[in-house]
């Protein structure tokens, strides 16, 4: 083969275009997975539309929800939940790598150091939008709609995408630290409560007392009210901060998460070459 | 670069982990163009010494120089010029393994047409052109070290780090990673290689380091160090195992040194200094014991031997 030219970028000009490369070619070979298991991925979509349906229409009769319609009151907490359950295929990837030394390879590349997070996160954030799309139009089916104004919906799809980012932090940081992809069952035992104990499914003060001041606090509550309100679908009144001031909150909330998970992710990241 | 300087050198490279001291003041020179074995058991400090080598892992002190390169200082001019094959198959399970040279190719800047073609090459060099199109997780353990050690090869790296190659292959793998290793070293690449298996490194190194304890105890060619135990070796095999005792007792009196006994092999071994006289001695006086035996062989010492010899001493001392 003709000899290559060893180009180390000097200025932060040609670092910036390592970085953009770099991180596109790690897009890329996420969508490469998807690609070659197109099943696995249309089974990641229908999962969160099987939960909507679910609760759509086999517990939505038994339920009230304030203001009537079952159906739009459980639309956006199932938007906010799927966005949670992101937190699941971040972490995998992460620690799969991890754990057979393809992170390894990685950082004895030549390549900006930027890229696996990069790439991590922009093949995650291009998940979360088809996932959403997926309940969107699940959701136009079986009767939700948004009542808000154009503007007021891509907010929330905002505030949605952003627990995402928090979530995708989270992620890399746990799969850094637990580096086994098998850990994931544990992952999975504490999203679904985290899942149930928020206003999801049902309002918080059909709660006792202090539950319901408990899943008013959840970060995902947060996101759900927010979403709520900007789409203009039933929502419930609540004492709480949280409850009062859901626009802020669900900024607040992932915004913490990202400032807290971060720059620990980074120092774990960096670790691995203790 | 410097292209006429050693391909790899190590200077007083110590690492601790808590209270474990991984490296204890590691040495090491390897000329360019040449196959140099790392030997040591678990836990010898093999391992952190090639990430050492290859970027992964900062040292506490000490430096290391590679293609004359400073590993932390210069850390990208050496991953330019630096290929690893570690202990796993580090590639990519759900892709395929032309989609895997093709990505790791990609991330080394070759643009998409030269990148598809070095995959290519590559596939066809380790035959795996076949199986090209096939998601790696259905590959045989053989066949994902293949595409590992080709992955390492793309930029056709002048030093090539090999951590324990063969460990959990078939000897029909491990046999392919070894004719791999020379085809390299024929060629002219830099290989520094760490093995736990003796016969490995005295099959493809010119130059081998006995690591202990995070240094090295011991440095030779696979001949110069058979020779640091001085002696060679005469093996006895005696027909009836209940007459090992008693031909350890002869081998001893004649070559002066305690034998040792391999039972299982019905086996007793000894070094001995004198060669011939040795053995037509020995010879007479299993005889005279009324010993039949079944061979009686001079054989020049393994490495397996020269470990235990070497590590041993280092306990005494």
């Amino acid at each position: 083969m003709s000899t290559p030219t060893f180009v180390v970028p000097g200025t932060p000009r040609e670092r910036l275009r390592w970085a953009v490369a770099d991180g596109w070619m790690m897009t890329r070979r996420d969508l490469m997975h998807w690609a070659n298991q197109p099943g696995l991925v249309v089974a990641g979509l229908l999962f969160p539309v099987m939960v909507m349906l679910m609760f759509g229409y086999l517990f939505g009769g038994a339920m009230s929800a304030p203001g009537g319609n079952y159906r739009e009151f459980l639309v956006p907490g199932v938007l906010a939940l799927s966005m949670v359950f992101g937190i699941e295929a971040t972490f995998t990837a992460i620690s799969t790598d991890v754990a057979r030394g393809v992170t390894d390879r990685f950082r004895s590349l030549p390549m900006a150091s930027s890229a696996v997070v990069v790439g991590r996160s922009a093949a995650d954030l291009l998940n979360a939008v088809l996932t959403l799309a997926a309940l969107v139009a699940a959701g136009l089916a079986i009767g939700w709609r948004w009542h808000g104004g154009l503007a007021a919906a891509f907010a929330a799809f905002g505030l949605l995408l952003l627990l995402r980012l928090a979530m995708l932090w989270m992620g890399i940081y746990l799969g850094l630290v637990l580096r086994s992809a098998e850990s994931v069952m544990a992952l999975q035992i504490l999203v679904w409560p985290l899942g149930f104990l928020s206003n999801a499914f049902v309002p918080p003060g059909t709660m006792p007392g202090w539950l319901g001041t408990a899943v008013e606090w959840n970060p995902l509550s947060a996101t759900v009210a927010a979403t709520r309100e900007l789409f203009g679908n039933p929502a419930w009144a609540g004492e709480s901060w949280p409850a009062q001031y859901p626009l802020l909150t669900a900024l607040l909330w992932p915004a913490l998460f990202i400032a807290v998970f971060a720059p620990l992710s980074i120092r774990r990241y960096r670790r691995l070459s203790r | 670069m410097n292209r006429t300087g050693p391909a790899v050198v190590a200077e007083d490279l110590r690492k601790r982990y808590g209270d474990t001291v991984a490296l204890d003041g590691f040495d090491l020179t390897v000329p360019a163009g040449t196959v140099h074995g790392l030997l040591g058991p678990n836990g010898a400090g093999k391992t952190t010494a090639v990430r050492i080598l290859t970027t992964l892992t900062r040292p506490d002190s000490g430096t290391a120089r590679i293609a004359g390169y400073d590993v932390r200082r210069q850390a990208m001019e050496v991953r330019y010029r630096i290929g690893l094959v570690g202990q796993h198959a580090a590639v990519d399970e759900i892709l395929t393994g032309r989609q895997n040279l093709v990505l790791f190719g990609r991330l080394q800047h070759l643009g998409a047409a030269t990148a598809e073609r070095r995959a290519e090459e590559l596939l066809a060099t380790f035959r795996l052109t076949e199986a090209a199109g096939r998601p790696v997780k259905e590959y045989s353990g053989g066949m994902r070290r293949r595409l590992d050690l080709a992955a390492s090869l793309i930029l056709a790296p002048p030093v090539l780090f090999l951590d324990e190659p063969t460990t959990g292959l078939d000897p029909r793998g491990r046999n392919e990673m070894w004719d791999a290793v020379r085809e390299l070293a024929d060629a002219g690449t830099t290989v520094l290689l760490t093995t736990q298996y003796l016969d490995e490194a005295d099959q493809l190194a010119e130059h081998i380091s006995v690591l202990d304890g995070g240094r090295v105890i011991a440095d030779g060619t696979p001949d110069e160090l058979k020779r640091r135990i001085g002696a060679d070796r005469l093996d006895v095999v005696v027909h009836d195992t209940a007459d090992l005792p008693a031909a350890a007792e002869v081998v001893r009196a004649v070559a002066g040194a305690d034998a040792e006994t391999e039972p299982d092999r019905r086996r007793v071994s000894v070094p001995v200094r004198d060669r011939m006289a040795a053995l037509t001695e020995l010879v007479r006086a299993l005889d005279d014991a009324g010993i039949a035996a079944e061979d009686v062989a001079l054989r020049r010492p393994t490495l397996d031997e020269v470990f235990l010899h070497l590590t041993k001493k280092e306990v005494h001392s």
